[in-house]
């Protein structure tokens, strides 16, 4: 059995930049597993750019965001192992992976959860109709197109306004393809104002609102989708029915966290995230399992995904450095521990104080912090606001208020708490008021 | 005359109001939140461009494709010409980000870049 101080599981933006910080703090004993080929995750197949403004201060494709990371971890000898998948980790991070040279079974102080997310597919939303051939995720519709060189249809219509689907929408019209029209549930896109600009409106493609596909029709290939309007229950309106011929509908309906491995080690999740529930340290309810990234909550921008994951690496060098200060200072050799486990780590500060919010809110992270430190707050609101006031309270005192031009749902807002507004151990209350 | 434009320029998409004469001359800009909103606005107004995103065949590599783009946005109505251009390149691996694959594309001042580093097999 091997042993390591971390474990980062998943190669994508967050375990890279995990990675290349936790080196820069002091910790050497690093591990990368990586289930594909290569590094770089869901970036390797996202070809357009836009990424890197806010980290990098320019515009980069996702291969080359990528690189700027996969480089540094090379160059630090950070170690990592590709074409391998976890396939267990256990509450006292025991990590069993498997590969071609066979089972991995490594003992970890620390494991960091970078697993990423995954698409929400047909199935997920229970599209009525038959089940022909051509029927793809945006992703999976992507990889084809930018990894494979296989084109997937050439009469498309697209289900679901996320930034993939927009972005497929502009590459697939690029190939040849006819892209007829982008169909959204919701009353409000839920991807960026710029996709809308540069995906749709560049290529004339329209955006409908409040409509979905209520039928596939096609034996071997698609054939035809039917749209329908819907209420503001996302109830079809009987009626609006409207027949697309196409041999292509591609869905960008949503990710969701890829939290089985969390699930399995005992990870308790968010039910409105669908990730872990974690402190202002990106530490689970287990200690020395962290998360961070997409894995954790979905985001829209890559570049808070590197800003994550080097957050989380800060937390995990304290975990594991106050550890060895205390092993080597107390002479005690790190052998106390409950059942000879791996001891030489330190408990982060306690986070018992939640973060509860109104119903404009969709989610926050962290749910759980101490009051004790500074942190950035990540959250969501539920529906497009314009003028917004966001409100931080304790004990229904007001301690912080940030005021918005508009907020929407497409754009996580991030904000930094400073320590000394907050009372330790008090619950914070966080408020959208318009 | 007034025009509504979201930036494209970062992710905050700025919601900017142009207002313009009777001749579509630029008379102000509102709603940016930092200079390359007003810059945009003009751009579109005057010469709209955009920057492409693709991918070229590679030989002997780990895969089939490697991706590229361009180093600098051309007019819009030259996409699909650029497009044609880049369709028909072969390179051969080994490649690294930043190699240029083509040289002034369409003598429009932006060359074509690989952007993923590819092996050989």
């Amino acid at each position: 059995m091997k042993k390591t101080d971390v474990l980062i599981i998943g190669g994508g933006p967050a375990g890279l930049a995990a990675a290349v910080e936790l080196k820069k703090k002091g910790i050497d004993d690093i591990l990368i597993l990586e289930r594909e080929k290569s590094l770089g995750g869901i970036l390797r197949q996202c070809i357009h750019d836009g990424f890197g403004l806010t980290r990098f201060k320019e515009t980069l494709s996702g291969p080359e965001y990528a690189q700027r990371f996969i480089d540094q971890v090379e160059e630090l000898n950070i170690p990592y192992i590709t074409d391998t998948t976890v396939i267990d980790v256990t509450d006292s991070k025991m990590v069993y992976a498997a590969s071609s040279k066979g089972l991995l079974e490594i003992q970890a102080k620390a494991v960091v959860l970078a697993m990423g997310c995954r698409e929400r597919t047909r199935g997920a939303i229970s599209i009525p109709g038959e089940r022909p051939a051509g029927v793809y995720t945006a992703g999976v519709a992507q990889s084809y197109i930018n990894l494979y060189n296989k084109m997937p249809g050439k009469e498309v219509v697209i289900l679901g306004s996320g930034d993939i689907g927009m972005i497929m929408a502009r590459r697939m019209t690029l190939e040849g393809a006819h892209v007829n029209a982008v169909f959204e549930v919701q009353p409000y896109p839920s991807g960026l104002p710029r996709n809308i600009e540069q995906c749709l409106n560049d290529y004339n493609i329209p955006l409908f609102l409040s409509h979905t596909v209520t039928e596939i029709k096609g034996k071997e290939r698609l054939e035809a989708v039917v749209v329908s309007q819907v209420d503001e229950h996302f109830n079809p309106i009987p009626g609006s029915e409207k027949e697309y011929p196409c041999d292509t509908l591609i869905l960008s309906v949503g990710l969701i966290p890829e939290n089985e491995l969390s699930l399995e080690a005992g990870v308790e999740l968010d039910a409105r995230t669908k990730g872990a529930i974690v402190d202002e340290h990106y530490q689970t309810t287990i200690e020395g399992i962290f998360a961070a990234g997409n894995v954790l909550q979905v985001h829209d921008l890559v570049d808070f995904v590197s800003l994550e994951g080097e957050k989380l690496a800060d937390s995990v060098a304290d975990y594991i450095l106050s550890g060895k200060s205390s092993e080597s200072s107390g002479g005690n050799g790190g052998s106390g521990g409950i059942g000879g486990r791996q001891s030489a780590v330190k408990p982060l500060t306690k986070c018992t104080a939640e973060i509860i919010t109104d119903s404009n809110i969709t989610h926050t992270i962290p749910q759980r912090i101490s009051g004790k430190e500074d942190f950035k707050i990540s959250l969501r609101v539920r529906r497009p606001m314009k003028e917004v006031t966001i409100q931080f309270l304790q004990e229904d005192k007001v301690i912080k208020s940030v005021k918005m031009k508009k907020a929407l749902p497409a754009e996580m807002i991030q904000i930094p708490i400073k320590s000394e507004l907050l009372e330790e151990g008090k619950d914070l209350e966080v408020k959208v008021v318009c | 005359m007034l025009r509504e434009y979201t930036c494209i320029m970062c992710p905050k998409g700025c919601d900017m109001t142009a207002e313009l004469d009777d001749k579509g001359t630029l008379l102000s800009v509102s709603g940016h939140t930092c200079k390359k909103g007003e810059e945009y606005v003009i751009q579109e107004l005057t010469d709209p461009r955009r920057n492409i995103a693709t991918s070229v065949l590679i030989e002997g590599g780990e895969i089939p494709l490697v991706s590229v783009r361009l180093t600098s946005a051309i007019p819009k109505d030259r996409i699909f010409d650029a497009m044609e251009v880049i369709k028909k390149v072969k390179v051969k691996a080994p490649v690294e980000v930043g190699q240029v694959i083509i040289q002034n594309i369409l003598e429009l001042d932006s060359d074509v870049v690989i952007t993923k580093k590819v092996g050989i097999v």
